[in-house]
């Protein structure tokens, strides 16, 4: 087949077949019916594995275990309540308008697809909007304590640019109350022994069986962490709900442990992986502060709505103290090019200036590299007008935080602000079930893509987490459950003695290659890579520079890298050699996928697609469609699975949108 | 900066560990105290040596993954966690002592790395409020009075590190227990199980060999998230209650 750009080749359409044709509003409750149901008795013989304990892992964990069935439980971290759900601060969104405004499961159906720039599925989104009440009674009814009103009623906050108020929260801290709720939900099945759980475990390898009954996914080969013992563990089926790919770009708000290894993994097993360039980047987070930095921390976006974002006009201005700098040589870019929204624009936009100003040279705070990376956000007008303690009264704990990173004073001094990457869209490719393209492996949460488009809004990723976790998942997986339980497989199994065989080969190859360079080093120059190409403007030159720097950087690594220590203990250093080896795979995948999209969409901006005024332009006659990536194999140079990758074949899934018209979004 | 480290060292949980001292320079305030450990590491890594186990996650404060007793202190000499210290809070030339939480219960497993699992099969014995997903009624259907959801949610930050544990001179995990029975105790989801809940969750704590709570207060004041010592009384409360009336 011939190639496209020398990089990829297209291949067969695809679609999803699991929503029934009915009317939206009646396609779940059709689907529901329709989804064969498992005899309670029989429950207990069908086994699923579910790697992830974050919203949408723990709660599938936790509801598939109420419900009978033998649940094993993965996580890499020592306990299921640290899966990174927990750091989400703002809050969760469900249509249940207690506030009487307007709001309905249709209106946050829209204000999704919308929001996602026209990239959703959306069957998926309708389905996410109509069970989201749903996930607020069943977290109550937990304990998850969130904020109340005098009259002992839950409190709503607008949140996200939306018009109404239907997120719900736990002051800064929603994510950590929900994802405790389902810990302790699984727990109580761990108690009750129909949930196993393997923490410190991380999964390396997906098995998938070809058996008389065609390709399944049957369960997968997982490291313990302590012992360092590569161990198999089978099932009737697998669910992946192991969060989201940001850490390819070394820096980001994900936690340091967070990985694409298991999603990749059964990507390379055939799972397709659906728009892996859409990520998300958010303005408001605390900048670099120089070259160790390890991990960004988010502040909530509610700071725009009181201060004034601004660099110097002058470069030679940008190491004086702020306050020193008189009204007429400041540039409040974002008021001065949208009068508007001004320091209200979108997340994306509030993003990619910030970039700009600072790629001119104007950034502020200390140099990183050869450039300051940050601007500065402006509380003193606020402070003028209604006081320090008002200012204290709604922002103190965000302007604690602050001053505990960085040792500065808000009050007296400007918060410096820089965008860092935050959430990943894409992921594997689902049907309507959650189902990937390997029949038996389901994909929830922040590892699928499919309810978020190009852009996610706020408060959305708590939602489709637990609402895949607790209400979707559940329910599909059933249908597939019914056909069980599937033959026994074995270790002997090929299937079985592959997936082991080239864990352990991987594992010795990194501890043998004992270069230069420490993983590490590789990661800070992917994510390099990554940010300066691939991230908030793209445009071909440069993703086509980011591919052959990667495959550069992957080669090298391959040869170069130091891995310290044993197979057979802990070994944190092996751990992250095997992470970084799939992000630098990744990486490639996302800049190829980047470089096919020649649109601006979402929170990307494509430099060659935009209005004569410089805003985003979207090609829906080109681009309306899913970008689902199939693995090739490349011809394995290096002897073993080293990180060859053949041309990916793209298969399009064109996005019907009958319930809702498509529209260009502007802020001038 | 230049530092003194003394580290404890340990290849694994049955071996024989010890302090290893390390000098660094090139320390800058604005460092995280994990990111001092980053740098030194890598340091470590191109001598040839095996760099440091230690745990951490989200590096925001939140996971409750990270831990150390630094000099004598759980999460260092600032109440917060380990990951949001900053080196700022050092001086010039310091010599910082660098241990893994020292609790029975909680056996290291290499150099600073620990095993929490009790803390599970604490929440586990009972700390949860019994309701499969599905069963939920509307969620306004029992409404709470907002001095209860906010002493709820006081006790409900806890982010389950394990200082109090390490803090306390009985190893006691009696303020990570009873943070747990007063949130779900505070609700009225959680009267049903609120006495059989303090009973069984007390039983596991005894049974993983945390010690018992003489009201000595260094939980509360090295908790991160600074859960008061109040909800010690309540749980003490609850179990009287439990233990008078037989539930």
């Amino acid at each position: 087949m011939a190639l496209i750009d020398g990089l990829y080749t297209e291949g067969e359409k695809i679609a999803d077949t699991k929503a029934p044709n009915v009317p939206i509003e009646r396609k779940w409750t059709q689907r529901k019916f329709d989804a064969a149901l498992v005899n309670p008795a029989n429950r207990r013989k069908l086994s699923v594995i579910i790697v992830g304990t974050g919203l949408a892992g723990g709660a599938a964990a936790a509801t598939l275990g109420e419900a009978g069935y033998r649940v094993k439980s993965f996580c890499y971290q020592d306990s299921p309540r640290r899966a990174h759900s927990i750091a989400a601060q703002g809050g969760i969104n469900a249509a249940k308008n207690y506030k009487e405004d307007g709001d309905s499961v249709f209106r946050l159906f829209y204000d999704t697809v919308k929001g996602g720039d026209y990239r959703a599925r959306e069957t998926n989104v309708y389905r996410l909007a109509e069970v989201s009440a749903n996930i607020i009674d069943q977290c109550v009814a937990q304990g998850v304590p969130f904020a109340r009103e005098y009259g002992g009623l839950l409190d709503n906050r607008s949140f996200g640019g939306v018009q109404v108020s239907r997120t719900f929260y736990a002051r800064g801290q929603t994510g950590q109350q929900l994802l405790i709720g389902a810990y302790q939900a699984l727990e109580r099945q761990v108690a009750a022994g129909t949930v196993e759980m393997f923490s410190r475990h991380e999964m390396l390898e997906l098995i998938v069986s070809d058996g008389p009954d065609g390709k399944r996914a049957r369960g997968i080969i997982a490291r313990d962490l302590v012992t360092g013992e590569i161990e198999t563990h089978l099932a009737d089926a697998v669910v992946l709900a192991s969060g989201g790919y940001g850490n390819v770009f070394f820096l980001s708000t994900n936690a340091m442990g967070s990985n694409v290894t298991a999603t990749w993994r059964a990507h390379r097993k055939g799972a397709y992986f659906a728009n892996p360039c859409y990520t998300q980047i958010h303005p408001t987070c605390i900048p670099v502060s120089g070259d160790h930095q390890s991990k960004l921390t988010l502040m909530s976006e509610s700071l725009r709505n009181d201060g004034r974002i601004w660099v110097p006009k002058r470069r030679e201005d940008c190491d004086k103290d702020p306050r020193d700098i008189p009204e007429e040589d400041r540039d409040y870019y974002l008021e001065r090019i949208y009068p508007a929204f001004g320091n209200l624009v979108p997340r994306d936009i509030a993003s990619r200036q910030a970039k700009n100003v600072c790629d001119e040279g104007r950034g502020v705070g200390p140099m990183v590299g050869d450039f300051r990376r940050g601007v500065y956000l402006d509380f003193a007008d606020a402070i003028a007008r209604l006081g320090e303690d008002a200012v204290r009264a709604k922002y103190g704990n965000l302007f604690d935080m602050y001053a505990q990173i960085t040792g500065e004073n808000p009050y007296e001094t400007p918060m410096r602000i820089y965008p860092a990457v935050h959430y990943t869209m894409g992921g594997l490719w689902v049907d309507y079930d959650l189902e990937s393209s390997i029949p038996g492996l389901f994909v929830a949460g922040e590892a699928n893509f499919s309810d978020h488009g190009a852009n996610r809004l706020g408060a959305s990723a708590l939602m489709q987490g637990l609402a895949d976790g607790y209400f979707v998942l559940p329910n599909t997986i059933r249908d597939y459950l019914a056909k069980g339980p599937f033959e026994e497989l074995s270790e002997a199994d090929a299937a079985v003695a592959e997936a082991r065989k080239s864990v352990e080969d991987r594992t010795q190859k990194l501890l043998s290659i004992n270069g230069e360079r420490s993983v590490d080093s590789f990661h800070r120059e992917l994510g390099n890579i990554m940010w300066e190409y691939c991230g908030m403007e793209r445009t071909a030159e440069g993703l086509q520079k980011a591919i052959d720097l990667i495959r550069a950087l992957r080669d090298e690594f391959w040869r170069n890298v130091r891995v310290l220590g044993a197979a057979d203990t802990l070994n944190q250093s092996l751990e992250k050699a095997g992470r970084v080896a799939d992000f630098l795979e990744l990486g490639e995948l996302m800049c190829i996928d980047a470089l096919h999209r020649r649109e601006s969409c979402g929170g990307h901006f494509r430099a060659e697609s935009q209005t004569e005024d410089g805003e985003a332009l979207r090609h829906d006659d080109e681009f309306a469609y899913v970008g689902a990536w199939e693995f090739t194999p490349g011809t394995a140079e290096s002897g073993i699975d080293s990180g060859t990758m053949g041309p990916p074949v793209l298969h399009k899934e064109d996005l019907v949108y009958q319930a809702i018209e498509l529209k260009q979004r502007s802020y001038k | 900066m230049k530092l003194t480290l003394k580290i404890w060292r340990q290849d694994g949980p049955n071996a024989k560990g010890d302090f290893v001292t390390y000098q660094v320079d090139d320390i800058l305030p604005d460092m995280s105290f994990l990111e001092m450990l980053d740098v030194l590491n890598e340091r470590l890594i191109a001598e040839g040596t095996e760099p440091i186990a230690f745990d951490s996650d989200c590096r925001e404060g939140i996971c409750g993954m990270c831990g150390l007793m630094i000099s004598g202190y759980a999460h260092g000499p600032k109440q917060t966690t380990t990951c949001q210290l900053h080196m700022r809070s050092f001086s010039d030339g310091e010599t910082i002592t660098i241990e893994p939480w020292r609790a029975d219960p909680f056996p290291v497993i290499r150099d600073l790395v620990v095993d929490r699992s009790a803390f599970d099969r604490i929440i586990a014995s009972g700390g949860f409020i019994s309701v499969n997903t599905g069963s939920a009624p509307e969620a306004h259907a029992a409404p709470v009075p907002k001095e209860n959801a906010d002493r709820a949610f006081v006790a409900a930050e806890c982010i389950g590190c394990g200082a109090c544990v390490a803090a306390c001179p009985n190893a006691s995990a009696m303020l990570f227990t009873a943070a747990k029975v007063t949130h779900l105790g505070e609700l009225p989801q959680g009267q049903p199980e609120r006495y059989s809940r303090v009973v069984s969750m007390l039983n596991q704590h005894d049974a993983e060999g945390f010690g018992g709570c003489t009201n000595i207060g260094e939980c509360s004041a090295a908790c991160p998230k600074g859960i008061p010592q109040d909800v010690i009384s309540t749980l003490n409360a609850d179990l009287r209650h439990a233990l008078r009336t037989g539930r």
